[in-house]
């Protein structure tokens, strides 16, 4: 029944958040220029064009009611067409969108898993050279930017020293992203770097503690053997804490993926919502950023549910 | 020399262990050097940052050490002075951000009620959402100002830094010090500058240089992806962009930033690392 409860309060923050971020969206993106139309269409607007482009934004209304109007619609279902493009809004939630799960899924469980066994490795070998060389290399890529680990990564193995892979993806504006296997492989180390500093530097931490604790040496001083030893008793009990991390940064890729997709010139939601930027197309932005978000709310709200689950000491510590 | 009649220096003895670390050494002579160039670098480029000097993305070209860019401009000068806007915007946004989220972190800490929830859920609601889209809808739709690049990076900041003051305060206002502060009649205000805050300083110490890391971290990609307060000017995000499509002919326009940037990083990261194994007594027991 805590459990129960724990769940639908957590749904309850999620949806909250939801709202105040599209709010928040709107409101930059709506509600703070001094003149919208203005701002898209930029100083060379004729009067008509404006006025055109005040109406479709219905300019004329209190801004509550836009909101409202916006939200309703796209609760509906119907989010509009891009002014850029003149297509409806929705021929972004194809292609483009699997094609940004598809770079946020394989990272994932490309670097989570590696995390996990680096980490638990750099644990058992406490203070080791092995233990040091992969604490600095992952003080490094973590403090690194995105864009400067990609650079790095294009320099490397795409133009300047070996010439492996391509150093941007080419691909229609339509096609899936697996169609050109070997373009996504660079796209793909960039964010699994990116992503593997935190997830082992936590699985180390709490492989450390667990190993420390009575019941290992418990189990030691029984005789269990000692692969036994890790992997039935050490590396079970280290992934809690690791869960959550694992899942904070399937959120970090989703925000991540925005700089990566632009540098590889990759065709996702991320490049969708610079290249809408860089048009000012204002519902294509409104929109993406609102998808975007929601992913982030969601990939959070699962992985402290499962967290919770998954521990059974935080099971009976919830209010 | 007698250690006994020596006063408590907590503050000084936490950065000299921070310092005794190699690491530490290491991150300040790297960020050292990157500083100096940023600072020093204008006055000792060739050209001017708009300057035609060659044709665009050439190598060889007497006086110019590095070639010419896409724009036919000199590539060692823009990379002496692309550092500075993302230094000092780096720096001026992490002090406000730092200060603005100890702040409401302490005080969150400390009155509990209605002003501890607004503050908290505030925090969770903006870290719900990825800091760089906060940045790239504000700026996409205020233009960029050096101001606006400061806000942008300041909203990621504020809260991310809240909620760790939050949680190191809260234990500092359990102890019998506040209770006592609090009987003799101090004021609140009071209560919370001098006495809850110095005594979370060492979690502070490592904020600051967390988020100077990303803070640097972010600016840089923001100029990466076109955001800057002046667009022809040096900046060594904007120089990525600009140059790594030519990446093939010309790569030291991208490769030298690149590089600048990376060490940038990494050095305050260090320094950083060696703050926070410090502050959480990761290295207990070890006094090289």
């Amino acid at each position: 029944m805590r459990i129960l409860k724990f769940v639908l309060r957590r749904l309850a923050f999620g949806l909250g958040a939801l709202i105040a971020i599209s709010a928040a969206i709107f409101l930059v993106t709506q509600g703070l220029p001094a003149d919208p139309a203005k701002t898209i269409l930029g100083r060379d607007a004729t009067p008509e064009s404006l006025a055109a482009l005040r109406s479709v934004l219905h300019l004329d209304r209190s801004l509550f009611s836009q909101y409202w109007e916006w939200l309703t619609n796209v609760a509906r279902g119907n989010f509009g067409t891009s002014f850029t493009t003149q297509m409806p809004i929705s021929s972004y939630l194809g292609e483009r969108f699997s094609n940004s799960l598809f770079l946020m899924i394989v990272s994932s469980a490309i670097s989570i898993p590696f995390a996990l066994l680096l980490g638990g490795y750099m644990a058992l070998r406490r203070d080791s050279l092995f233990d040091s060389a992969g604490s600095f290399t992952s003080l490094v890529f973590a403090a690194m930017p995105e864009f400067v680990m990609g650079t790095g990564l294009i320099v490397v193995f795409a133009t300047t020293v070996f010439h492996w892979f391509p150093a941007v993806v080419y691909l229609e504006e339509d096609a899936s992203a697996w169609s050109d296997p070997k373009g996504v492989i660079l796209p793909i180390a960039t964010l699994v770097m990116g992503c593997i500093p935190y997830v082992s530097r936590t699985m180390r931490a709490s492989m450390i503690e667990v190993l420390e604790s009575d019941y290992i040496e418990m189990a030691r001083l029984k005789g269990v053997s000692e692969r036994k030893v890790l992997l039935r008793h050490a590396f079970p009990n280290a992934l809690g804490p690791v869960f959550q991390v694992s899942a904070l940064n399937i959120a970090y890729v989703v925000g991540g993926a925005v700089i990566v997709e632009r540098l590889f010139n990759f065709p996702g939601v991320g490049s969708a919502l610079t290249e809408a930027i860089r048009s000012r197309d204002l519902p294509v932005i409104q929109f993406l950023s609102l998808l975007i978000g929601s992913v982030y709310v969601i990939t959070n709200l699962v992985a402290d549910v499962a967290t919770v689950l998954v521990t059974p000491r935080l099971r009976t510590t919830l209010p | 020399m007698n250690k006994v009649s020596r006063e408590p220096r907590p503050f000084l003895d936490f950065i000299g262990t921070v310092w005794a670390m190699r690491r530490a050494k290491i991150g300040v002579v790297i960020t050292g050097l990157i500083c100096v160039t940023a600072a020093v670098g204008p006055h000792l480029a060739p050209f001017t940052a708009t300057e035609f000097v060659d044709m665009p993305n050439s190598l060889h070209i007497s006086g110019a050490l590095f070639g010419t860019d896409y724009m036919g401009q000199d590539v060692w000068s823009r990379f002496l002075m692309g550092g500075g806007s993302i230094l000092f915007l780096g720096a001026v946004s992490t002090a406000i951000g730092v200060l603005g989220g100890a702040m409401l972190g302490v005080v969150a800490a400390y009155v509990k009620g209605s002003l501890n929830s607004i503050i908290m859920r505030t925090f969770d609601i903006v870290i719900a959402f990825p800091g760089i889209l906060w940045a790239l809808l504000l700026l996409s739709m205020m233009g960029t100002s050096n101001w606006l690049i400061i806000l942008a990076i300041v909203i990621s900041t504020v809260p991310r830094v809240g909620r760790i003051i939050y949680g190191a305060a809260v234990a500092v206002v359990e102890k019998d010090f506040v209770s006592a502060a609090t009987a003799i009649g101090e004021s609140r205000m009071r209560i919370v500058f001098r006495e809850v805050l110095p005594n979370v300083t060492s979690t502070l110490l490592v904020e600051t240089n967390l988020r100077f890391t990303y803070s640097i971290g972010g600016i840089a990609s923001l100029a990466f992806l076109g955001f800057t307060s002046d667009p022809t000017g040096a900046n060594w995000g904007t120089m990525v962009q600009e140059n790594s499509s030519a990446i093939i002919l010309q790569p030291w326009g991208t490769i030298l930033p690149v590089f600048a940037i990376a060490l940038l990083t990494i050095g305050t990261g260090l320094i950083g690392d060696a703050f926070s194994r410090v502050s959480a007594g990761i290295d207990r027991g070890r006094n090289d």
